[in-house]
């Protein structure tokens, strides 16, 4: 075969590369629905990352209880995830958006806290593994290195959902109403759109994306109750370096990060735990506003 | 803008007619707080009141940075838990005195302080918590992976040693009062803070930095200067921890960590002096509670942050000090 590329074997390579490209999926997954919800609640989801988790457990649950399969999963999880959102949103977010947006990001931090506690409570800190659906089972031999159908499916399946959120937001009457109430709910809501049922829309939409990131996940890493809880630290990084401004921003930024990540795997692997963090410093020194965002 | 600005405007209206009895009730109520803390030991198990101690000030010294000048870390642990390291390495590797390796810790966590401020305080409220908690994040990873801190394990076994050759700290109770006037060292600097000059920028800041900039203040170099003594005083408990439990552990650098020292802020009163002492007295308190039932201690953890942001955000301490009417003696 080929020889090598700076030293490293180009399969090594390509699958680090390939590892880095879906943590970038999943990256861009959460701050999307983080960036989404932020533009119209004022709030950082701290919760983001125990709904992905809960996601990935309602497929495993509906699998391991019901016997309902993977691709009625990736329907009906993140569509329960949503409703859970709803439910979040009417009953404690909304008595707080005329307060401090920091008040948001506590009650959503100890809604984490709740939600994974149950769940650790309940199933141990264990993975559970959740089986590859047979449709996706097996492999591709690209000749430079050998791509697994699932791995290569999550990361269409994750590019899909991004642009067409991204579509939906730029170019529809709906995303056009959206974009509209962030900037001035008020008058909005003056022309008859009735804006608090489009803000807890708003926000079961980004926890379902969060939900449905959940069960993208299931089959590739286990299903944990603390599966959640580091990966949202490293995307509120994410957030940060992208700027919250803009919803490709915040998706571009996800997947390059999640490149990066897995090309410092390749040459310097000690540091690939805090390579994001690294750059959230080198970008908070040189543009402070996050290479998407505009300073307010 | 400000967590603050809620109750400020009518505290400032009371200020006037509370001070005239204020300075004699304080100076009471704190003679009576200093003879019940010199007399508890006798009362209360110390290793439990020393856990109360070191978590009260690391709680004072965050509430220094989200109540007086309105920055939101949740990041703490990391200064917490790198002190707690450093305390314990210097004193069981090097064998230093334990004063010695607690001021190390402390000095530590001062210049992480004023490295991870620099970055933070060029973002606000949501985005400096975010970045906060990133960068305590990479701590974690640090502690992971560096040699000195034996990853899982932690640094265990860690000798109390002799408090300036004098005081065998392997007593209890010669413990129990070193941990006691650590604390207080840490309270009188707060307080000495709070009510400065400075302290008062801080507060002006809080409320409004626009306003303190057009003033002629240098607001960032006042955030940092706040940031590194918050960092600091949180360093001072962390290397006293490590030295009255004689270990420092991964537990000291997670954002749990981080999120419980907001906790006891929260619950205590975010913004008054003695609101963090009681906010880590009851969370230590229920923690211990906990640990002997079933019940699972995020869970309740997490209702009481969701409790306490929606219905009892002054706390506890900003509760009765509303009540009585005399907010102003504190901010």
């Amino acid at each position: 075969m080929m020889g090598t590329i700076f030293g490293i074997p180009p399969q090594a390579l390509f699958g680090q590369l390939l590892l880095g490209l879906i943590n970038g999926s999943f990256y861009a997954l959460l701050s999307l629905g983080l960036a989404v919800i932020f533009g119209m609640l004022n709030v950082i989801n701290f919760a983001h990352g125990a709904l992905y988790m809960m996601g990935a457990f309602v497929a495993w649950l509906m699998l391991t209880q019901l016997g309902i399969g993977y691709w009625w999963a990736l329907l009906l999880s993140p569509l329960i995830v949503g409703l859970f959102g709803v439910v979040l949103e009417k009953t404690l977010l909304s008595r707080l958006y005329k307060l401090d947006h920091l008040y948001g990001l506590l009650l959503t931090f100890g809604l984490a806290l709740i939600v994974e506690g149950a769940f650790r409570h309940q199933y141990g800190v264990s993975g559970q593994p959740y089986p590859i659906p047979d449709a996706l089972k097996g492999g591709q031999n690209l000749g430079f290195m050998f791509l697994p159908n699932y791995r290569g499916w999550v990361v269409v399946a994750s590019l899909v959902v991004c642009i067409s959120t991204w579509i939906a937001i730029e170019k529809t009457k709906l995303g056009a109403y959206l974009r509209a109430a962030t900037e001035n709910p008020v008058l909005v809501q003056a022309f008859g759109i009735n804006v608090p049922r489009m803000i807890t829309l708003t926000y079961a939409f980004g926890v379902a994306l969060a939900g449905l990131a959940g069960v993208l996940a299931a089959p590739i890493y286990q299903v944990s109750p603390l599966m959640g809880s580091n990966l949202i630290i490293v995307v509120f990084a994410v957030v940060v370096i992208g700027g919250m401004g803009s919803i490709l921003g915040a998706v571009l930024t996800g997947y390059g990060l999640g490149l990066l990540e897995g090309l410092t795997k390749v040459f310097y692997p000690e540091a690939s735990n805090i390579v994001v963090f690294v750059i959230m410093v080198v970008v908070l020194m040189i543009k402070p506003a996050g290479l998407f965002g505009r300073e307010r | 803008m400000s967590l603050h600005s809620q109750s400020s405007g009518r505290a400032s209206a009371k200020a006037a007619q509370a001070s005239a009895t204020g300075p004699t009730a304080t100076r009471i109520g704190a003679l009576v707080a200093l003879a019940a803390l010199l007399a508890v030991p006798f009362l209360l198990y110390p290793v439990f009141l020393m856990k109360v101690l070191c978590f009260a000030l690391f709680a004072c010294a965050f509430n220094l940075l989200i109540g007086f000048g309105g920055l939101l870390s949740f990041g703490h642990a990391a200064f917490f838990g790198s002190a707690a390291y450093v305390t314990a390495h210097t004193v069981k590797v090097w064998g230093l005195p334990p004063e010695l390796g607690i001021l190390l810790g402390t000095a530590a966590s001062a210049l992480l302080g004023i490295l991870f401020g620099s970055i933070a305080i060029r973002r606000q409220g949501i985005y400096f918590a975010m970045i906060t908690l990133a960068l305590s994040q990479m701590v974690f990873f640090l502690a992971l992976q560096l040699p000195f801190t034996h990853g899982e394990d932690g640094i265990q076994a860690v000798p109390r040693g002799v408090l300036f050759g004098v005081f065998d700290l392997n007593n209890p109770l010669a413990m129990y009062y070193t941990v006691l006037g650590v604390f207080l060292i840490g309270f009188a600097i707060i307080w000495r803070t709070v009510h400065s000059p400075f302290g008062q920028v801080l507060k002006a800041i809080r409320e409004n930095e626009p306003r303190a900039i057009s003033l002629g203040y240098r607001t960032d170099r006042y955030k940092l200067l706040a940031f590194v003594l918050s960092a600091s005083l949180a360093g001072l408990a962390g290397g006293t921890k490590a030295i009255v439990f004689q270990l420092a552990t991964l537990t000291d650098v997670t954002w749990q960590m981080s999120g419980e020292v907001v906790l006891m802020t929260l619950l205590g009163g975010m913004g008054t002096l003695t609101g963090p002492v009681i906010g880590a007295a009851l969370v230590v308190t229920l923690e211990n509670y906990l640990a002997a039932t079933s019940l699972p201690v995020p869970v309740v953890i997490g209702c009481i942050f969701v409790a306490c942001v929606l219905v009892f955000r002054r706390g506890i301490a900003g509760e009765i000090q509303a009540r009585l009417g005399k907010k102003s003696r504190e901010s």
